[in-house]
């Protein structure tokens, strides 16, 4: 099955490569990733498409593990990566870095969305600890006033800045969700946090399956709870904070993909998020690919793309899961 | 292994001047009305609730002093609400007893498969091993639940309210079974009975009220008229033969 998905998320890549305004012909596409034939379409593999279809498989991918991972944890299949508060904080940001720097350089704002997300999921682990001790109710009541208190500020900064009114395209993927092509530098440090995000989260598998039956019988398995929330939010955090970084607030992915998964490879953690990271991956490849091409030359953010198909694409998931329970 | 234990939610006391001791091979009944304590007694035995005072021992050592992983290998328990919304098998339900011998990978060993096995078998679940927990009965998923905590190989297993869901015939079936239990693998086994008539089946039965242990012996010399019109009112005829005492409506 892992291979299954691995042919798939290969096949995507490729289509996201090879397809829009320009179609790259098949033949062409190892001279033009190496720079050789038509210039043209060198430039087109290299600069454009290939970072985009990077971008968008690390997001994607980083979004299933972060949602699996968390789903596990808080034996929640409705919860998505974005409960700790990490989508909040990167994207107030992301928007105070457009408030703010007149002219945002590459780097500068996935940088301060990522550090907005980690700076977030810290303020929500110190809060729920505020109550003695950590516990996985505590850390989700946290995320929720975390994230209504981010979600506030935004607005206000939305009011209260004229130069955010100019940027709108930018803040629209922010806030919407979208997948641009970023620099080399960018995309090699957020593959470097999401590797480590992922093997954090694969290493913590084992101990999230000990959590099927609750936190207090997870206790009683033998895990240490308060460490493994704290590590899980870590792993986390670096993962959606990745995520939020490269392409701001992408809806569905992470909740529907680790969902879809299970019916698929089953609920131990260790299969599920490594399904999770490759259908993650593949299905925003994708999503990207219909957001550049559907309205072309227009573009959509991709985050409506996930939404508009997540959305009922979870609706059936939820419809099929009741009825089995009947 | 419990020895005036007091323990409570926050300022409020909830068990005080608790004595439990544990003999292997034998199955305790711990009874008593709704909102005795016999669950948090329940979380203080297993490590979950710390004791604000009294002492508590496992295997001779003081269990505030064991990590959750040192406790796991020593005392298993068996929840009272056991539903995952996960499409886990049986089989790897079970196998989650085996979390706190896990190696450095978190893979299961030989020896941990080998322990699943057992435990399948003591509770006669190897036909469902492959099924999905939550495709299978209520009774089942029990079990299951049941061989996850045994495959934990521990010398300690406690329940809470292990009859809670199910019918009269499943109700004595389990009780036969922590008893064999007990008595074939050396198991001190404690479960929370609501039932006067379930507890009178186990080898001893000690019945909390308010927060205390009020009696604690064989079952005909606890069950008896005058400690439960004490303890849960008027209104109960106590009759049986000998070993054995029954609770009926008067």
């Amino acid at each position: 099955m892992l291979a299954l998905l691995a042919a798939a998320l290969a096949v995507s890549a490729a289509a996201g490569v090879l397809l829009g305004a320009v179609a790259i012909p098949l033949a062409g596409f190892g001279d033009a990733l190496l720079g050789r034939g038509d210039p043209a379409a060198a430039t087109i593999v290299r600069d454009l498409r290939l970072p985009r279809v990077v971008a968008a498989a690390l997001v994607g991918g980083a979004l299933g593990v972060a949602g699996a991972l968390l789903q596990g944890l808080l034996r929640n299949p409705l919860a998505d990566p974005y409960v700790t508060g990490a989508s909040a904080g990167g994207a107030l940001g992301a928007v105070a870095a457009l408030a703010l720097a007149a002219s945002a350089p590459g780097a500068v704002v996935p940088l301060a969305a990522f550090s907005g997300a980690l700076v977030a999921v810290a303020l929500v682990w110190r809060l729920a600890r505020l109550g003695g001790r950590t516990t996985v109710l505590t850390v989700l009541l946290a995320g929720v006033v975390l994230t209504s208190f981010a979600g506030a500020i935004v607005t206000l900064l939305l009011v209260a800045s004229d130069r955010l009114s100019l940027r709108l395209r930018a803040l629209v993927d922010v806030l919407v969700g979208g997948v641009s092509p970023r620099d080399t530098a960018t995309l090699a440090a957020a593959a470097i946090v999401v590797a480590a995000g992922v093997v954090a989260a694969l290493a913590l598998a084992p101990r999230v399956d000990a959590y099927a039956f609750g936190e207090e019988t997870a206790a009683t398995l033998g895990i240490d709870t308060e460490r493994t929330t704290t590590a899980v939010l870590v792993a986390t955090a670096l993962l959606a904070g990745a995520a939020v970084a490269l392409a701001g607030l992408v809806s569905f992915v992470g909740l529907v993909v680790p969902h879809a998964m299970r019916g698929l490879v089953g609920a131990r953690h260790r299969p599920l998020l490594a399904a999770s990271f490759l259908a993650g991956a593949a299905a925003l490849v994708l999503a990207d690919l219909g957001a550049r091409t559907l309205l072309a030359p227009a573009e959509l953010p991709v985050g409506v793309i996930t939404g508009a198909v997540g959305g009922p694409f979870f609706l059936v998931l939820l419809v099929r899961a009741r009825w089995s329970l009947a | 292994m419990a020895s005036g234990v007091r323990a409570g939610y926050g300022g409020r006391v909830v068990v005080d001047g608790c004595d439990v001791t544990l003999e292997s091979g034998a199955l305790l009944a711990l009874a008593g009305p709704n909102g005795a304590g016999k669950s948090t007694l329940l979380r203080v035995l297993a490590g979950l609730l710390r004791p604000t005072a009294g002492t508590l021992t496992v295997e001779g050592r003081d269990l505030g002093s064991l990590s959750r992983r040192e406790v796991a290998r020593r005392i298993a328990v068996v929840p009272q609400l056991f539903d995952t919304l996960f499409p886990f098998s049986v089989r790897e339900v079970v196998a989650l007893g085996r979390t706190a011998r896990l190696g450095a990978f978190g893979r299961l060993g030989a020896a941990d498969a080998q322990a699943v096995d057992r435990a399948l078998d003591a509770l006669e679940l190897r036909p469902l091993a492959g099924r999905r927990i939550d495709r299978v009965s209520g009774g089942e998923r029990q079990r299951a639940v049941l061989a996850m905590a045994l495959a934990q190989e521990t010398g300690v297993l406690l329940l809470d309210e292990p009859t809670v869901h199910l019918d009269p015939a499943h109700q004595l079936a389990t009780v036969a079974l922590l008893r064999r239990l007990a008595s074939e693998r050396g198991l001190a086994v404690l479960a929370v009975l609501h039932d006067l008539n379930l507890a009178a089946l186990a080898d001893r039965v000690a019945v909390l009220a308010e927060g205390r242990i009020v009696r604690a012996g064989p079952p005909r010399e606890v069950i008896e008229p005058c400690l439960v019109r004490e303890v849960f009112g008027a209104g109960w005829r106590v009759t049986g033969d000998g070993e054995r005492p029954v609770v009926a409506p008067a």
